[in-house]
């Protein structure tokens, strides 16, 4: 089942370049034709500590990390070597290499740096050992070594490129064509004679191993991308100019992205004093007619729960961003977590109004930003787009064409000043902005932005009487609360017609389901085919839309296995506890498979989960937890 | 007809045109200070020459925020101690309109006092009224950020151990550049000072004492009080800075013994406001953004333009 695949990892200290290292490398084997995706993980540390990044490449599309990988890239921490640090971390360089042994596949090649390591403390952590246990294929070679000859041994990166590229009999010539378009002058002539030396020197060890890179090729123009910067295209492409925030991992990257890009595009961007006012400062650009956009991760995403408050009372549409971490509180700042599902739904006071898209890989995070514009605009409700940490940083290939579409800078239902001559006032001259039934039939009001002629309305967070005056009249109350909530039927019957966003996998009619939500859906369709292989009849539905959740398409699937497992990245079972609300029932159906440990699944842990659970056995891995069936 | 023809509408503006109409009727107890907010603010409203519906008015959580009802313009009555962070943004996304902002003391000094202090420091071009009464009305009479050391109330039986905040000089240090102190009782100056703010170009931060006679019935109502422009005995000159914040520790200082000093305190014309900071470096659009919205004309990019050319 793993043949025909590279799984590359390359392990260093943060800082080191570990993940520009790997961009790159991925980046060229798209070029050469073969799909490419990406996994990384990262300590909670600026410089030095344990990081690796794997580059998972095979001839067809690809959409989730593989079960271990079959080629370690050590480079050793360069942050380590101080003396005081290593009383206080110990032996830190060494563990790009150590820490990595839980995963490589047998027969996998092990490469590493021994111009960074002292012989004597690789003797201790047992390489030797392990390498014959596992037969893996060990490479010390002297990286550093050939990087300083040309300059400075930060260019040990490219060596460890020129050197994977030999063992595994890749051409240089998209790493040059790389190091070409990225660097210029001695730079790039230093790159270069390290990326052939290493080469060189490579070829000449002749490591015997059984990994054969896939050859591929692509029908149409790839572009390779984060779900971040799909996420930020997204908004940009729907019209987004302005954005507000406060720096938080993982939210950071989109906010960067946007931050960078959008005077360009002729918007706005800034940098606040926290999280209630970045909240806020959307709210205020889009009442004065601008499409704009905020977001945060779980607890900057706290503070603004208020503001949300105000946007669904007032009617204000605003696209905030949840990028999940690991919680709760502070949490694991950089470990991935699906946690954060029910702080996003129930969050603030009140019967609330809002929408919850949940994009499940790097396609959807483009897309589903887009629906949450369009929705939060024309429906005048805010949208709230939830992925997390592991969508955030992975790189996946796509074709470019999918990014070809159309912008929308539609302000949804903004009148011009024209119409708002014709539309219904006050007796005290304010415009009906909150009409109870509003002339189209529809249940969004008429909507103004201040500066146009007889438009004047006044929005409030209080409970508030057509023209926006602040009103306790029971009648007007249920009016107004019946109009807001009545939206979401709205809304779930036009994502029903024009985007569905949810996504099946595998046979049509199968004994047994996965449900899946947001970034575990790619890893589990990878399962459900291997699971399919190994004689079992499953199937699988990935659900993106959270709220308004899509009742009729989950209940006829759920209908139509006689048992479902629900794979998420959290210990209480959020998404399960979700559909069983939504749909009043299928408790007794419904059983969980989590995982909470920082780590995602791999593709490998699904099967022994979902194997175990229908043996009714114990699970054996210890790092997950299987969650039986709660009755209805 | 352009997208927002009520901006810069050339005509005599009539003082009235701010009254709402019929309803809704004032809900402050007799003899409140914010009265006098309201009457200021309309009167100054011909003086400047601005018309309702290029005027945005944000409010926070209180009495204060109801200004907002009485007030007619456009208006978001916001949540507590955040109507600066929303004001803000709809002055980015639309320069020209009239942003004003108002709160209370607690608004501002208290729950929003992060705000306070960041919209000052980015001397973002608006007109910030806090109504300062020294209590907590529509709750019912709590200690506030300034009411005095030793005050007694329901949540401090024992008389406040704390200091009151010093708005004036935390505006000054925060980086406002144009700080004005008027009352209720003082409606010519407090006309004149709100004009002035409207106009100046850049943060206008005006604490203004409102009286509270039904919370706060111990305290003063501001009266007799010092205009410190018209007096002979404070000469200081309110552009220079050191000269402001002496001033300024007399004022708030003397408050709080009694005698109440008035006028403007410190007024910078030179540093330029935040949005046109932002638009020299190339981080505003030399247009409103807002409008972009609405012309039919505009040329949106897509990513598939440019950015893409980075990910192949």
């Amino acid at each position: 089942m793993t043949d025909n695949e590279l799984i590359w990892r390359i392990a260093g200290g943060s800082g080191d370049g570990i993940d520009s290292t790997s961009q790159n490398f991925a980046k060229a084997l798209m070029w050469s034709g073969l799909n490419v995706f990406t996994h990384r993980h990262y300590p909670s540390r600026i410089r030095g500590g344990h990081t690796y990044v794997e580059v998972r490449a095979k001839d067809e599309p690809v959409q989730s990390r593989g079960d271990g990988y079959n080629f370690l890239l050590a480079l050793g921490d360069s942050f380590a070597r101080n003396p005081q640090e290593e009383a206080y971390y110990g032996k830190e360089e060494l563990k790009p290499l150590y820490e990595n042994f839980d995963d490589l596949r047998e027969g996998g090649v092990l490469l590493y740096d021994e111009g960074l390591l002292d012989d004597e403390d690789v003797d201790e952590i047992g390489l030797e050992e392990a390498a014959e246990e596992n037969n893996w294929h060990v490479v010390p070679m002297d990286l550093r070594g050939i990087a300083k000859e040309h300059g400075r041994e930060i260019m040990r990166n490219t060596a460890g490129i020129g050197a994977t590229a030999a063992i595994l009999d890749i051409s240089t010539d998209e790493f040059e064509k790389l190091i070409k378009q990225n660097m210029s002058g001695d730079m790039q002539e230093a790159n270069l004679n390290v990326l052939h030396d290493a080469y060189e020197a490579a070829s000449e060890l002749d490591v015997d191993h059984d990994i054969e890179v896939p050859e591929g090729s692509h029908d149409e123009e790839q572009v390779i991308l984060s779900g971040s910067n799909a996420i930020s295209y997204g908004a940009i492409d729907e019209g987004c100019r302005f954005i507000s925030g406060y720096p938080m991992t993982p939210w950071t990257d989109v906010f960067t992205i946007m931050s960078q890009h959008l005077p360009e595009f002729g918007g706005i961007s800034e940098q606040v004093e926290d999280e209630i006012a970045a909240a806020a400062l959307a709210l205020g650009a889009s009442h004065a007619g601008v499409k704009a956009m905020s977001g945060s991760s779980g607890g900057g995403f706290a503070l603004m729960s208020e503001p949300l408050g105000l946007a669904e009372m007032t009617e204000t549409p605003i696209v905030l961003v949840e990028a999940m971490r690991a919680g709760p509180s502070t949490g694991m700042p950089t470990k991935p977590e699906q946690a954060d599902l029910e702080h996003v739904l129930y969050t603030s006071q009140g019967d609330s109004a809002r929408v919850v898209f949940a994009p499940a890989n790097i396609r959807e995070c483009y897309t589903q930003t887009r629906s949450a514009f369009r929705i939060a605009y024309e429906y005048q409700i805010p949208a709230i787009v939830i992925y997390d940490q592991k969508i955030q940083g992975e790189l996946r290939n796509l074709p470019a064409s999918h990014f070809d579409e159309e912008p929308n800078a539609d302000p949804g239902s903004v009148l011009t000043e024209e119409e708002i001559q014709d539309a219904a006032h006050h007796s005290s001259g304010k415009f009906q902005r909150f009409l109870h039934e509003p002339e189209d039939g529809s249940n969004v009001s008429p909507r103004s932005v201040p500066g146009q002629k007889d438009g004047r309305f006044l929005a409030t967070g209080n409970e508030h009487n057509p023209s926006g005056h602040i009103s306790e009249d029971p009648e007007n109350r249920v009016a107004q609360m019946n109009r807001r909530l009545n939206k979401l039927d709205d809304i779930r019957a036009d994502l029903d017609e024009n985007t569905s966003h949810q996504t099946y996998h595998g046979p049509d009619e199968a004994d047994y389901g996965i449900l899946v939500w947001g970034s575990q859906q790619g890893t589990v369709f990878e399962a459900v085919d291997r699971l399919n292989e190994n004689g079992h009849s499953v199937k699988a539905l990935g659900v993106s839309d959270m709220a308004p959740y899509p009742k009729e398409e989950v209940s006829e699937w759920l209908e139509s296995v006689d048992e479902a497992l629900v794979v998420e990245m959290n210990a209480t079972a959020q998404f399960r506890g979700l559909t069983q609300k939504e749909l009043g029932k299928y408790g007794d159906k419904m059983s969980s498979l989590l995982k909470y440990n920082g780590n995602p699944f791999e593709p490998a842990e699904i099967v022994d989960g979902f194997e175990s659970s229908i043996d009714g056995e114990e699970l054996a891995a210890s790092n997950m937890k299987y969650l039986p069936a709660a009755g209805d | 007809m352009s997208a927002f023809s009520a901006i810069n509408e050339e005509r005599e503006i009539e003082r009235d045109e701010f009254t709402p109409g019929i309803e809704p009727q004032a809900t402050w107890c007799p003899g409140c200070g914010d009265f006098g907010v309201l009457k200021a603010l309309k009167q100054a409203m011909p003086e400047v020459g601005k018309n309702p519906d290029e005027v945005a008015l944000f409010t926070g959580i209180g009495c204060s925020g109801k200004l907002n009802s009485y007030f007619n313009s456009y208006g978001f009555h916001t949540i507590h101690g955040r109507s600066l962070p929303v004001a803000r943004a709809a002055k980015l996304a639309n320069p020209n309109l009239e942003v004003i902002a108002a709160g209370g003391d607690g608004d501002g000094y208290g729950i929003g006092g992060n705000h306070t202090i960041h919209t000052a420091r980015e001397n973002h071009d608006m007109t910030y009224i806090v109504f300062n009464n020294e209590i907590f009305g529509l709750t019912k009479g709590q200690t506030s950020p300034t009411s005095p050391k030793g005050h007694k109330s329901k949540t401090q039986p024992h008389g406040s151990a704390k200091s009151p905040i010093r708005p004036l000089s935390q505006q000054l240090n925060a980086g406002a550049t144009y700080i004005a102190r008027t009352a209720a009782v003082n409606p010519n100056q407090a006309k004149e000072i709100i004009a002035e703010a409207i106009e100046h170009d850049g943060f206008a931060h005006i604490d203004f004492l409102t009286q509270c006679p039904t919370w706060n019935k111990d305290a003063k109502h501001y009266v007799p009080y010092t205009d410190v422009q018209q007096s002979d005995e404070f000469d200081f000159d309110v552009s220079d800075r050191a000269e402001a914040a002496e001033m300024m520790r007399k004022t708030e200082e003397r408050l709080y013994e009694g005698e109440v000093l008035t006028g403007r305190m410190y007024v910078d014309d030179s540093r330029p406001s935040y949005g046109e900071e932002k638009r020299q470096i190339g981080e505003m659009p030399e247009e409103p953004l807002a409008e972009r919205y609405f012309d039919e004309d505009a040329e949106w990019e897509r990513t598939y333009d440019n950015l893409l050319e980075h990910h192949k």
